[in-house]
């Protein structure tokens, strides 16, 4: 599995998940419409703040910041969790083993090659966005834009690796299913996909702050929508690249001991 | 008639629970992802209400009433309705509904009695922990009448739900591929989580009228506060008939265009 064959195998894989993505368009179109939490959370939010604004949110705000949170929702997904404790139970897991090229790598493939028909989501509802609210729920200046894009890979990334993780515990305990539900819990409550995290009481922000969950979705929505200045941005951002390196390391060393345990079913 | 198939139904239901007792240990793991659930239903409206005395009319208690009722109906739709319904997207994709088909019994009848997952019931515990939380909070003690029409309206909720989900079904003839429609099904459920009020304009018209949300979840947290018109009971009473009869011709329908993709 070395570096070599891993850089030229990799367009490939990334091509035949874009073809993958196009294939089965209608089953993602579903998944995108079965993510529509952020649209009930605006309604419940606009509600809220039809007599007089929430902290620095008015009703219009809470528009611009959900469907912000319903595009970042699409670009930050990953589903390696399911995938892995599908194929350990499966056992078809020692097909990608044979090949000479990490399945994560695969995985990871196959979760990006993705991105260019998520975007085709994305862009409207972002669009709309602009339409309705205005161009505050963009970022105004190409710095914006690129911090914004860095938020978004961080953020894909730290899905991605949570999801391996909890993927690859499928190794030692039959079906790591339930704790990918244990994981989604915390994920909605502390993301920031139901109500912004700044509304949060401040003792428990702090604890959010030094969680991983609001770096997923919170983050690249605030920037998206402009919540921080630049000095601000670059601390919450190297707080979500270290997630994502602790990730990093921590996937790598369940991965590994899990595979050690692996016993393909099957021939 | 009306024997035979109650007595079909305590066969399938035994059936689910013996296999149910197989699996003692998911008791624990369902019980402990239910309640994690619950908690997501109630995270925001602690937020919430932590900005605000009242929004859109209802208090913190009679708020937790409706996510009492919401995390309730959750129960009998994982419990009872989806594991059935999912087999049926199966049934329709491998071909073998051929057999259930064949069998001289309702085919509607016995493809939603199939699978019951007991274990899951602890929603049904949850929402009525929540109940009595809620009326604590409140301060007073819903009346007979009161609590009456709540059942009333749980029967008609169960019916809602019950043919809206052979409504996705009925869709499984024509596209096939809908294991996520599960998914689909449950996140638009989602939105029956606050009270209806806090929907405006088109959104509340289609909650109630095209997918009667309102129904489902505020109607029976009202009536329990005693402030359901009884205009409203009638309407979801009728409401909920009309709906299962117009699933049951779609039903009939779809079945009647079934291609079997075994032969």
């Amino acid at each position: 599995m070395s570096l070599r064959n891993t850089v030229r195998a990799f367009p490939t894989l990334l091509k035949v998940g874009f073809s993958e993505s196009v294939a089965y368009r209608a089953e993602l179109l579903v998944w995108v419409l079965s993510t529509t939490m952020p649209l009930i959370m605006m309604a419940l939010w606009t509600a809220v703040a039809r007599t007089a604004p929430v902290g620095r949110f008015g009703q219009a705000d809470f528009v611009g910041y959900f469907l912000a949170t319903f595009a970042v929702r699409q670009l930050i997904s990953s589903w390696a969790a399911w995938l892995i404790n599908w194929e350990v139970k499966q056992g078809t897991l020692s097909m990608r083993l044979l090949r000479p090229i990490s399945p994560l790598w695969a995985y990871a493939a196959e979760n990006i090659a993705a991105f260019p028909m998520r975007l085709v989501v994305a862009v409207p509802v972002t669009v709309l966005g602009v339409v309705l609210v205005g161009w505050q729920v963009v970022p105004r200046s190409v710095v914006g834009w690129g911090l914004f894009a860095v938020s978004i890979l961080g953020g894909w990334l730290i899905t991605f690796l949570a999801n391996a993780i909890i993927g690859s515990l499928s190794l030692f305990m039959d079906s790591s299913q339930k704790l990918m539900e244990v994981y989604l819990v915390l994920f909605f409550v502390c993301s920031g996909y139901m109500y912004p995290v700044e509304l949060f009481p401040p003792g428990l922000r702090t604890l959010i702050d030094w969680l991983p969950f609001r770096y997923q979705i919170g983050l690249p929505t605030e920037l998206m929508t402009n919540a921080h200045g630049t000095a601000e941005a670059l601390r919450l951002l190297a707080f979500q690249w270290g997630w994502v390196a602790v990730l990093a390391v921590g996937t790598m060393g369940v991965w590994r001991y899990g595979l050690r345990r692996f016993a393909a079913f099957g021939g | 008639m009306l024997r035979r198939y109650l007595k079909l139904l305590g066969v399938q239901l035994k059936a689910s629970g013996l296999q149910a007792l197989q699996y003692r240990a998911d008791f624990l793991t369902d019980g402990a992802t239910s309640l994690a659930w619950t908690f997501t239903a109630l995270a925001p409206l602690l937020v919430v209400y932590g900005e605000r005395p009242s929004i859109a009319g209802w208090t913190f208690g009679e708020a937790l009433l409706v996510v009492g009722w919401f995390t309730l109906l959750q129960g009998v739709l994982e419990g009872a309705i989806n594991p059935s319904l999912t087999g049926v997207v199966e049934h329709i994709r491998k071909g073998t509904l051929d057999f259930v088909l064949l069998k001289p019994a309702d085919a509607q009848f016995l493809v939603s009695t199939q699978r019951f997952l007991p274990w899951r019931a602890i929603n049904v515990l949850t929402g009525v922990g929540l109940f009595i939380y809620a009326f604590w909070k409140l301060g007073r003690w819903p009346s007979g009448l009161g609590l009456l029409a709540s059942g009333v309206l749980l029967c008609t909720s169960t019916l809602l739900l019950y043919s809206l989900w052979i409504l996705t079904v009925s869709a499984a003839f024509v596209v096939v591929r809908v294991d996520n429609l599960t998914y689909f099904f449950t996140s638009i459920f989602d939105a029956a989580r606050w009270p209806a009020s806090v929907f405006r304009g088109g959104l509340a018209l289609f909650f109630t009228f095209v997918i009667p949300l309102a129904l489902m979840t505020t109607y029976p947290a009202e009536a329990m506060l005693g402030r359901l018109p009884w205009q409203s009971l009638v309407g979801a009473v009728l409401g909920s008939m009309v709906f299962a009869w117009v699933a049951r011709r779609v039903w009939l329908r779809s079945i009647g265009h079934y291609t079997s993709a075994s032969s």
